[in-house]
């Protein structure tokens, strides 16, 4: 099932002044339970490829459909809901509201889902024990290291059920050992859930964990790999 | 959990968030404080006026007011004396004869303002017999005036010495009249203690040939907040091409303008504070705003609609706000309630404010106004002033990009 459709998607900054485009016809589209990275060096595109595919932002010209809809129609509010139920997110860094705790950043989510306390009780938890810091539950974010930061973002964005999760350079802050352990974690989740993950990278370690490799180089893809 | 979150948001910068309570409640408390001070003197000054002279409301012959002459009196007929009976917050009547004459004793001469009054239901309002400070009180069948001590000074007047009045009566009759001295008094508007001369309104009818007339009706209304009703019905009940029915408003009209204008001074300084105060806010919510933007970022990202998210933020200053309201009005309400039992002798505010207050009546204590809606409206207005400066975080919110605000 093809969870991603991108059409011969164009984004053109500037377009005005000093046009620069960072992305010249990309056509991509991820299947349900693909564990898929956006590689190339910075300024290639990977970020803004994301935030077009994540309804962040909006294409110059091009189609994205999520799950069969096109979502360049839909109005601001719409699209913000569409975000909350379709799409889970996790940043570079500072993902998390930092006056709640690790559970309630989790619940957060749900919260804007108007999904009933106890249901939210239970899958917070059940998250945080996935991602593996579930004796963490009750901490801020502050009082958590950026690996542990990265592992509730994840659980936050697997709050809302969404249909895949954007991960734009999420391990661009951590260290090796952090790393590593992010990746383990989300390769766990996307083989024992069927979690369909994108996520953009330039780390060499991270790229030998996907599974298929889309190559971007300014702004077109150079090669996709499945492996 | 929004609640919550806004609580906790609020608490994030401890610091200015004290500050900002800290200076909101100062500007509550010195409004609060100024408010009612300045509302409880002209209370004062205004229930001084109408307890020793006026009263809350009068009936006169239609016209009278803006000519007043013994030409425009009115028969005190039935009618009038039943008004305590057939209007239920009139406690009663008290009748007057107001004119003037020309009093002169030995080759003194000046001019008097002559109160024929009923002497019995006069002092029940005003009082007045407490005044005299020789001789004694009117009786109704008295053949004799009392006169305050500016009038005696004036004439050389003391007690039992004989004070010739001359005048024009009713329908242009002579009047002239000679009588004894029974009693001097003290009056506390001192204007007025210049020229005040009493007689028994028998006396007057007779002095002006103006037998069963009056000038003046003053209606008796026990409760201040009564007077609009009182003065309703009593227009209800009266024929009113006859009668005029005037209330303490109109009355003293220089007062009130006086009142205006002293308290639209205050009202000066009070906007200067709040304008100080909406500064400092709007710092807060400034700051609060920049400081954030990542954060609103990642919040709209993740599906929080923007009103949703302006709904956390406005939550936060308001509540800020009325933190800092409620402790300036649990400061200022012990001291405003002190000052209200416990009045500021007049004379403490200095000579000069002191002698200002007795030209207006007042001679004692300044207590302050304690009323609920001096508080209310402080904590009103920093309610508003906060929601208007909302406009802020409201735009930013609305024109949010999240991964411009994101990319920081
Ligand atoms: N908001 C923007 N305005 C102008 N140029 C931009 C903007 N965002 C990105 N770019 C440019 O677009 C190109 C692609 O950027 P980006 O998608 O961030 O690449 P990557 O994430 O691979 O580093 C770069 O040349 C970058 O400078
Ligand atoms: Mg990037």
């Amino acid at each position: 099932m093809t969870v991603i459709k991108a059409s011969n998607l164009t984004k053109t900054y500037n377009p005005d002044k000093i046009p620069v485009r960072a992305l010249r016809g990309v056509d991509l589209a991820i299947e349900k339970g693909e564990f898929t990275a956006i590689v190339g060096p910075s300024g290639s595109g990977k970020t803004t490829l994301l935030n077009i595919i994540g309804g962040l932002d909006r294409p110059t010209a091009g189609e994205v459909e999520v799950g069969g809809k096109d979502i360049s129609q839909l109005s601001d509010n719409q699209l913000i809901d569409f975000r909350k139920d379709n799409i889970g997110f996790v940043f570079q860094s500072y993902n998390l509201i930092p006056v709640l705790t690790a559970k309630e950043n989790v619940e957060f989510v749900m919260v804007l889902q108007n999904r009933p306390k106890a249901e939210r009780d239970k899958r917070a938890e059940s998250l945080l024990t996935a991602v593996g810091i579930a004796e963490k539950m009750d901490k801020r974010p502050s009082e958590l290291s950026g690996g542990q930061q990265q592992r509730v973002a994840v659980a936050r964005a697997l709050a809302s059920k969404p249909a895949f999760i954007l991960a734009d350079e999420p391990t661009a802050n951590l260290d090796s050992e952090s790393t590593a352990g992010l990746l383990d974690m989300m390769a766990t989740m996307n083989k024992e859930e069927n979690i369909t993950f994108v996520f953009s990278t330039h780390d060499q370690r991270v790229i030998d964990r996907a599974r298929r490799v889309v190559t971007l180089v300014d702004g077109k893809i150079v090669s996709d790999e499945r492996r | 959990m929004i609640l919550q979150l806004a609580w906790r948001n609020i608490w994030r910068n401890k610091r200015r968030t004290l500050i900002t309570i800290s200076a909101i409640a100062f500007a509550v408390f010195l409004a609060s404080f100024m408010r009612s001070f300045q509302k409880g003197i002209w209370d004062s000054v205004i229930d001084g006026a109408v307890n020793q002279f006026y009263g809350y409301a009068q009936v006169h012959a239609d016209g009278y007011w803006d000519d007043q002459t013994i030409d425009n009196s009115m028969e005190l007929d039935a009618q009038l004396n039943a008004l305590p009976q057939s209007v239920d917050l009139v406690a009663d009547v008290v009748p007057r004869i107001e004119s003037f004459a020309l009093a002169s004793s030995g080759d003194l001469t000046s001019g008097v303002f002559v109160l024929g009054i009923d002497p019995v239901k006069e002092n029940a309002m005003t009082q007045i017999a407490d005044k005299i400070i020789a001789g004694s009180y009117l009786t109704p069948t008295d053949e004799a005036v009392v006169v305050a001590s500016g009038v005696a000074k004036k004439l050389g007047l003391a007690l039992n010495d004989t004070i010739i009045l001359i005048s024009q009566g009713y329908h242009g009759v002579n009047a002239a009249g000679k009588y004894p001295i029974k009693g001097i008094f003290e009056f506390g508007i001192p204007d007025l203690n210049k020229r005040l001369l009493l007689l028994p309104i028998k006396a007057a009818e007779t002095f002006y040939g103006a037998e069963g007339r009056a000038t003046t009706l003053i209606l008796k209304i026990n409760d201040r907040n009564d007077v609009p009703m009182a003065i309703a019905a009593t227009t209800q009940q009266l024929p009113n091409e006859k009668y005029e029915v005037l209330e303490w408003q109109e009355l003293m009209p220089e007062l009130v303008e006086a009142r205006l204008l002293d308290e639209a001074g205050g009202y000066i300084i009070i906007g200067i504070l709040y304008l100080l105060i909406t500064f400092a806010i709007f710092g807060t919510i400034l700051m609060m705003t920049k400081e954030r933007s990542y954060e609103f970022g990642v919040l709209t990202a993740i599906g929080m609609r923007r009103r949703k998210l302006f709904g956390v933020i406005w939550l936060e200053t308001i509540i800020v706000a009325m933190l800092g309201a409620i402790v300036g009005i649990l400061m200022s309400i012990p001291i405003v309630y002190y000052l209200h039992i416990n009045p500021i002798p007049a004379a403490a505010m200095g000579a000069d404010a002191a002698e200002a207050f007795e030209k207006f009546g007042i001679s004692g204590d300044l207590p302050t106004a304690f009323d609920k809606s001096t508080f209310f409206i402080q904590a009103l207005i920093i309610f508003l002033i906060t929601s208007l400066l909302a406009i802020y975080p409201w735009t930013t919110i609305m024109n949010l990009k999240p991964i411009e605000a994101m990319r920081g």
